[in-house]
């Protein structure tokens, strides 16, 4: 799957103005799929999933920084992610399905906060990276 | 069957109240279509879907998405039995449009997304948690009479 330029260019704005809030709407996407697809939760038996916790901040703010990373180096996402994909393939072995479903909870997260910016395109454009981004975590898996 | 809390139901029922049904239906096959354009494969007659705002702006998309989410008013009215609800449509989704499951889940979620942009405060974790079991409930009615 490759981003065209315009994708790019589009994923690039966003990023630039989301700014420091990444971290904020990373972490708004996991609190929405622990509420909406509760099977998720299972990975996570060690963490306070209440509203609000420190873990799951913790944890948004990780997958920010993975996110941003991968948007700085779209023209080589294997390449910016390989640590995690080895990391997910070893050691976490989360099933691929609920990256597709946290994928979808920061869509809804991002709609949300950028109602005006998300356009079809900007929604597609999303949508296709994150989808990337999924395959790339999963890429070593077997 | 699917059993929704009187917390659910408040949630969808008054989301729901809001939605233009015309205005939703028409964004949500629309992006179904921009977003994953091999869903188009069901559309062939519908003319121009060369663009996004080909897409976005063609009649037909507009009209068909009416007619969905006005079916899907159908199933806010009847959540104690999506599966009685749904039962025709879901014969004729498999012996007459031959539609691919997959389909339902992909358009139940495009239509959070809008409803999200469309309602962001109203759409908290627990709202959206709420659709996403409604839409599970619809797409699996919709699956019901596969054979």
């Amino acid at each position: 799957m490759v981003l065209t330029e315009n994708e790019t260019a589009i994923l690039r704005a966003l990023w630039r103005k989301m700014g420091d809030h990444v971290g904020i709407y990373t972490t708004e996407a996991l609190e929405r799929v622990f509420a909406a697809f509760p099977s998720t939760k299972t990975y996570f038996p060690h963490f306070n999933l209440k509203p609000g916790s420190a873990q799951v901040k913790a944890h948004g703010k990780k997958v920010a920084a993975a996110l941003t990373q991968a948007v700085a180096h779209l023209d080589n996402v294997p390449g910016a992610l390989s640590a995690l994909s080895d990391l997910h393939a070893h050691r976490l072995r989360v099933d691929p399905v609920n990256f597709q479903l946290l994928a979808h909870c920061l869509l809804v997260t991002l709609a949300r906060h950028y109602p005006g910016d998300f356009s079809p395109t900007m929604h597609a454009s999303l949508d296709k990276f994150l989808s990337h981004v999924n395959s790339v975590l999963v890429s070593k898996y077997r | 069957m699917v059993h929704f809390t009187a917390e659910e139901k408040a949630a969808i029922t008054g989301l729901w109240s809001k939605v233009n049904v015309e205005q939703a239906g028409g964004e949500a096959l629309g992006r179904l279509l921009v977003v994953y354009p091999w869903t188009q494969r069901f559309f062939e007659g519908f003319g121009n879907l060369s663009s996004p705002s080909a897409i976005m702006g063609n009649p037909k998309v507009k009209a068909h998405g009416k007619k969905v989410l006005t079916s899907l008013g159908d199933a806010v009215k009847n959540l104690e039995d999506l599966k009685g609800t749904f039962a025709h449509l879901s014969e004729l989704h498999c012996d007459k449009l031959h539609v691919d499951p997959e389909n339902f889940r992909l358009l139940g979620n495009v239509l959070v997304i809008v409803l999200a942009q469309l309602f962001g405060k109203e759409l908290t974790p627990q709202v959206q948690a709420a659709w996403q079991k409604m839409m599970t409930g619809v797409a699996n009615a919709l699956v019901s009479k596969y054979h």
